[in-house]
């Protein structure tokens, strides 16, 4: 049974349409991430989840029942905020305990729970503190701890890692994971750092506009993006959009890059796998296309043979070379774009020199250029 | 600031001189009136008759004071400054926390409770601010009347109520709009509804703007003479009334110690405010008007 | 838009709010009700009844024969008004203009590191937190010419010296200004430092890097950016001014003659004592429309300023 189900939700303020018939269903146990650039709609579709604001039109469904009119305070969520929202005159052990009392829970049940919680999240000695004397991170745990102990149906994250240093929000990534992992609850999570939302999510609803452009597993939406926009927002450094004509040659299609030349002042071509979408793209001989590429579907290649062994081989001349000690990122002229290439940290590639890489076409895609849909 | 004045040259040196003469200077002036008030005030008759205004008592006399306090006329009679001591505290405490209870309910609404028209609500209360009060003294006084209020305590604390929820409501209001949305969003999530949001979470982190809020009521409403020589009866004057009647009572020989002392009695609530906590007055007043 | 704007499109047991949830909706402004009922009636109401009063020919008591606007004209011809007229202008400019120019100067003296900064700035601020009457009571006996400042200086020696501007019709007004400054200018100093306060250090090394001399860089840099303090700065003075009704009542009581009424004690005295109500209440009229001719413009600038910013 679907633990969430959004029904064609509308949402305006005043002329402007924030949220634009979404509709969505997540499974008890799940972990959905709502993922896009700020202003794309997707803490407002959270404020809507919670209650918080009303909508416009449509339904919103938790456990089965229609919460559309529901007080927050009647839909049995808990949420996590980015500032935490912690009551600053209540000590951890309040804060904790306040929902559960708000809840009418008695006071012996109350105190199990917050010791429960206070051990699964180790802020045990900080009970008795207030807010203002925790640091940024301890902070964050006794926000979820106020969330955990009231063991609500879904738990709402509101980018809750952003206030947070790099280093500590790579541990309370995983603390999250693990949480979920372990206690099996359902989770919509916030946020606009695209590597949270690989790392967390089972499902990442990518949003753009009030819009949800793509909604799928990392894989899928890292992989097998359905437009542009969720493919160079997914994935850092982004991919690589390369402006090509589409022609028919031999055995298969390929790709002539634009204003491309290779060494020899031939036309810079890729070719299309044989076999691969051959049909979608028989219509679109002669048109103009976006290619795009992962830095990582380069490599480089140091057969550095002089025949070209399966014609994905190709040079180019590097312009920049930024070494981020796990690998090299190298940026190079591909045609009219700058791209970048992901190489192993072994390569000796230096700015100014020509480079001969490998590209895996297998996972390359393709782009109408005018509508920014995916093409193959 | 002023880092660049560390090196100190010879012309630095007497500048630093003439600013602190000059500060010094100016201190003495803004206290000169004070000193005056309480050395009169501690003096005879036969002394300040005399002259010599800043000359000390030769011999300390309270006498001016318990006269100011208990026998001083003040118009027809004469039971000195005491019982109109009172009527102001019977005017200033209720006044006070009922404006300031309403002035936070009314913030929190406005700021935490958004709802339609709001923002004009809120506009709509601010004039009060600024409104002169000559343009309502007549039909306050006769709606006054119909209330069966004029010349009573009970009546000017209706007034002090209505005129101080203006400025009450801005304090709150510019308080609360820092205090995170965020917090109140949780709290509706754990459950709590309007009141129990107001109560548990919001009242306890007020109490810097409780503080300006009473503050700013106590000196406006203590410090009031408009509306008390406009509604109050003879039983019901406050202080300030009062204490320009006593300066004002033809009758008899001029007692200057005993206006002096009278004066300071009219002075000395606000001026102990002032002092514990000056902090909050001064925020009282900026956040009246910078944020207006 | 969608045809089905306000209500769910999709039925079912929870499309209408729960008994709380109402509660919930209605109760903030039911909160605020009643504060804005008084603000409609004691405000509003009052400020079209004073109008309306002011169409009339009232005099002891409220009463509705309408005169149109006949008690302005009489306003207007109304020497006594032209005085408390005039004495506002000329109070009032004066009280603000030194008011800022003292403010201004102790803040900048007080922004120099000054040791013993907060006891000097309590000092100057403490009269803001007198009464008004206070602050005419003990003014009046400090100027009064027999036995206070200039008997004092007299006394140092300077026999010839006077300082009777109490009892002196033409200088009388001056006494007010006098009296206001000391109570309302340590008010001023301290937005001013405030505002002081708010401006990043980096500008005055900056400004010392470039060359530039202390008092250059207040002029040229500090001045300019404490334009919005200054702007509220008078804008509250006016305010004080235009309502200050009970240093008058204390200090001169009006005197000598009219010669220190303001519209405020104008007001006052014909509403209450001279059984003027008509012409009384077309005085305060007048007066709010004073307050609004300095409120609109300066709201108008804060709600461009918050659009923009």
């Amino acid at each position: 049974m679907s633990a969430l189900n959004i029904r064609h939700v509308d949402k305006t303020f005043g002329s402007t349409q924030v949220l634009k018939d979404i509709s969505l269903s997540i499974d008890s146990g799940e972990f959905l991430i709502l993922v896009g650039p700020s202003g794309c709609g997707k803490s407002t579709l959270m404020n809507a989840i919670a209650g918080l604001e009303p909508v416009t039109s449509g339904e919103i469904q938790i456990g089965g029942e229609d919460v559309t009119w529901h007080t927050p305070a009647e839909r049995d969520i808990a949420m996590v905020f980015q500032s935490y929202a912690l009551y600053p005159s209540m000590n951890v052990r309040q804060n904790i305990a306040f929902g559960l009392e708000m809840r009418k829970m008695p006071k012996a049940q109350r105190e199990e729970a917050v010791a429960r919680v206070a051990e699964l999240l180790q802020i045990t000695p900080l009970l008795d503190r207030k807010p203002s004397q925790l640091s940024g991170g301890q902070r964050q745990r006794v926000a979820m701890g106020r969330a955990l102990a009231r063991e609500p149906q879904i738990y709402l994250f509101d980018e809750p890692l952003s206030n947070l240093d790099a280093k500590l929000r790579v541990e309370m990534r995983t603390e999250i994971k693990k949480l979920h992992q372990r206690l099996g609850t359902t989770i919509v999570y916030v946020t606009h750092d695209q590597i949270e939302a690989m790392t967390l999510a089972d499902r990442i609803a990518v949003m753009r506009d009030g819009e949800i452009l793509q909604l799928g597993t990392p894989d899928e939406v890292y992989n097998d993006p359905v437009d542009m926009f969720v493919a160079g927002f997914m994935g850092s450094p982004s991919m690589n959009f390369i402006p090509v004509t589409l022609v028919s040659g031999g055995d298969g299609y390929v790709l002539r890059v634009l204003d491309g030349d290779d060494p020899t002042g031939a036309p810079l071509e890729l070719p299309w796998p044989a076999e691969r979408d051959a049909q979608a793209l028989q219509a679109r001989v002669g048109e103009r296309l976006i290619l795009g590429l992962r830095p990582e579907h380069f490599v480089e290649d140091e057969t550095r043979m002089e025949t070209s062994f399966d014609g994905t081989r190709l040079e180019v001349m590097a312009t920049v070379v930024e070494p981020t000690g796990a690998d090299i990122l190298l940026q190079a002229t591909l045609g009219e774009t700058e791209a970048t290439m992901r190489l192993g940290p072994k390569s000796r590639v230096a700015a100014g020199e020509r480079v001969a890489l490998r590209v895996d076409m297998s996972r390359a895609v393709l782009f109408e250029a005018t509508s920014q849909r995916r093409v193959a | 600031m002023a880092n660049m004045v560390r090196r100190r040259s010879t012309s630095a040196r007497l500048w630093r001189f003439g600013l602190y003469a000059l500060l010094i200077v100016a201190a003495l002036v803004y206290l000169l009136p004070l000193v005056v008030m309480i050395l009169t005030s501690l003096k005879p008759l036969e002394e300040i008759r005399a002259g010599a205004l800043l000359s000390l008592p030769s011999t300390i006399s309270f006498e001016a004071w318990i006269k100011a306090w208990s026998t001083a006329c003040t118009g027809m009679r004469c039971n000195g400054m005491s019982g109109y001591f009172l009527n102001s505290i019977a005017i200033v405490v209720p006044a006070v926390a009922i404006s300031t209870f309403v002035g936070a309910l009314n913030g929190y609404a406005l700021t935490k409770w958004r709802f339609r028209g709001a923002n004009l609500c809120f506009a709509l209360l601010l004039f009060g601010c600024f409104v002169p009060f000559q343009v309502v003294l007549m039909p306050m006084a006769r709606t006054l009347g119909w209330l069966g209020m004029a010349s009573s305590t009970t009546g000017l604390v209706l007034v002090h109520v209505v005129y101080g929820i203006a400025f009450t409501t801005l304090f709150f209001r510019n308080y609360y709009v820092s205090v995170p949305d965020e917090m109140i969003a949780a709290a509706k999530l754990d459950g709590a509804g309007f009141w129990r949001i107001f109560w548990r979470i919001l009242l306890p982190v007020s109490g810097p703007i409780i503080t300006v809020s009473v503050i700013w009521q106590f000196t406006q409403i203590w410090n009031d003479f408009l509306f008390g020589v406009s509604f109050a009866g003879f039983d019901s004057q406050p202080v300030t009334v009062a204490l320009n009647n006593l300066v004002n009572t033809s009758t008899g020989v001029k007692e200057y110690n005993v206006d002096m002392a009278a004066a300071l009695i009219a002075a000395l609530p606000t001026l102990v405010v002032y002092v514990l906590a000056g902090k909050y007055f001064v925020r009282g007043l900026t956040a009246g008007s910078v944020k207006g | 838009m969608s045809p089905h704007v306000s209500s769910p499109r999709v039925g079912g047991k929870g499309r209408r709010r729960s008994l709380a949830g109402q509660v919930e909706r209605f109760l903030p402004r039911l909160v605020v009700a009643p504060s804005l009922a008084v603000a409609l009636f004691f405000v509003y109401g009052y400020m079209l009844w004073t109008f309306v009063l002011s169409l009339t020919d009232s005099r002891m008591l409220p009463q509705y024969d309408f005169v149109g606007f006949a008690q302005y004209a009489r306003l207007f011809a109304n020497e006594r008004w032209n005085v408390a007229a005039t004495n506002l202008v000329v109070f009032g400019g004066l009280f603000i203009v030194s008011c800022l120019v003292i403010g201004l100067l102790l803040a900048i003296f007080l922004d120099q590191r000054i040791r013993q900064e907060g006891a000097l700035r309590t000092i100057y601020l403490y009269p803001m937190a007198l009464s008004l009457i206070v602050t005419g009571v003990v003014w009046r006996w400090l100027l009064n010419p027999g036995l206070g400042i200039q008997a004092l200086v007299r006394s140092w020696g300077f026999e010839d010296f006077t300082f009777n501007w109490l009892v002196d019709s033409d200088m009388a007004i001056y006494t007010l200004v006098i009296a206001a400054v000391w109570q309302a200018s340590g008010f001023v100093m301290a937005l001013f430092l405030a505002g002081l306060r708010g401006i990043d250090d980096s500008l005055f090394q900056a400004a010392a890097l470039d060359g530039a001399s202390l008092p250059r860089i207040y002029l040229r840099i500090v001045l300019p950016s404490l334009r919005p303090v200054v702007f509220s700065a008078v804008m509250i003075l006016a305010h004080i001014a235009i309502k200050s009704f009970d240093l008058v009542m204390a200090l001169t009581g009006g005197g000598p003659g009219y010669a220190t009424d303001l519209p405020a004690t104008f007001m006052y005295a014909h509403t209450f004592t001279r059984g003027q109500i008509g012409l009384g209440s077309a005085s305060a009229i007048m007066m709010l429309c004073g307050v609004l001719a300095i409120l609109v413009p300066y709201l108008y600038s804060e709600l461009r300023g918050q659009r923009n910013g």
